[in-house]
């Protein structure tokens, strides 16, 4: 990643969105994962979008990743991810696929995980 | 840093490396880490995850930046409060996020948009100080999210507490499982954990038989 010298914010938190309250599709979860598609970004891209690019070059993030690594506001996340979405410049998809939402195993796999952990 | 293998995912200060997903990262969940200040969210969140434990800072009430758009004028003054979160990566593809939220009721509907979505809170009590988790605990019980407690073992912590005496005087619903634990220590921490997903596949089997 670039910018964040001297570890201040690399756009103030009021002005990144560029004054957009909303986003422009369903609201990102906080898990959503956010993966750059690889094409590259129109000139003129504003610095707080292309920032968030930037950080999804070595590889996926969730909304909050992203926001820990950019310092900004989960929700100027969303709104920044959201507007890459349509410019089709990063792909975002559930925290779990819809499919998988009510899997019974899932909870199972995660006690399995856990236990594992343990006899490492 | 307890389990991961360090030389893939520890992260180099100033940079991203060692943040990014996994490839074989597919469910994604997250379990809420709650309580009141210093009682050892960041602190069991540290000794289990995988990176080093990242934090956004948060404005305290999303209502007043929308009246603030209305107006026309930023408030650039908003008091945000940092919710600190880890993630541990789980074999089968399933990569589990642990969010520290703090437990005051001014925190409400910084709560209500971190819980969206979690499987489940594990409460952290200071037996110490039993009343500074009553804040919490209420949060917990209005979003109906299911949950375990886990007393946060410090060294002069009363040892006279009989269980009941505990359940009692935090009122826990009936079933709520509740085990003893030193944030510290990363097994300690991971069988809090555990106790917490095993209550919520015990709920789900008997929610499924009746
Ligand atoms: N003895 C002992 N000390 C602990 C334990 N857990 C946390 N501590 C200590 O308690 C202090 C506070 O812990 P934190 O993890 O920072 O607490 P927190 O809940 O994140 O606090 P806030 O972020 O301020 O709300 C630190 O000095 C820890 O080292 C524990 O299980 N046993
Ligand atoms: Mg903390």
């Amino acid at each position: 990643m670039t910018g964040r010298p001297g570890g201040r914010p690399l756009v103030p938190a009021y002005l990144s969105t560029g004054g957009v309250a909303r986003p422009s599709r369903p609201q990102l979860e906080r898990l959503s994962v956010l993966t750059g598609t690889g094409t590259s970004p129109p000139t003129g891209l504003p610095a707080a979008q292309l920032a968030l690019l930037d950080a999804l070059d070595d590889g996926s993030l969730t909304v909050v990743e992203a926001a820990a690594l950019l310092r900004l506001p989960v929700s100027a996340v969303r709104v920044l991810a959201g507007e890459l979405v349509d410019r089709e410049l990063v792909l975002a998809r559930a925290p779990i696929p819809p499919a998988g939402r009510f899997d019974p195993d899932l909870l199972e796999r995660v006690a399995d995980g856990l236990r594992a952990l343990k006899h490492n | 840093m307890a389990f991961a293998p360090s030389s893939t995912t520890s992260p180099r200060p100033g940079t991203t490396r060692g943040i990014h997903l996994p490839d074989t990262a597919r469910d994604l969940v997250k379990i809420l880490v709650a309580g009141p200040f210093g009682v050892g969210k960041t602190t069991l969140i540290d000794s289990v995850s995988e990176i080093r434990p990242l934090h956004t800072e948060e404005p305290l009430s999303e209502a007043s930046a929308q009246v603030d758009d209305l107006a026309g004028v930023r408030d650039k003054s908003t008091t945000t409060v940092a919710v600190d979160f880890g993630r541990i990566s789980l074999p089968g593809g399933v990569v589990l996020y642990l969010f520290g939220t703090p437990g005051q009721e001014r925190f409400r509907a910084l709560w209500d948009d971190i819980a969206y979505g979690a499987l489940g809170a594990l409460v952290l009590v200071d037996s110490r100080r039993i009343d500074a988790s009553f804040d919490v605990l209420g949060l917990v019980e209005e979003s109906g999210l299911p949950y375990a407690v886990a007393f946060n073992a410090f060294p002069d912590a009363p040892r006279h507490h009989t269980e009941e005496q505990l359940r009692a005087a935090l009122d826990l619903e009936v079933g709520t499982p509740m085990v003893t634990c030193d944030a510290r220590d990363a097994g300690s921490s991971v069988d809090a954990l555990l106790a917490l997903v095993q209550h919520l596949i015990d709920r789900n089997a008997s929610e499924d038989s009746r």
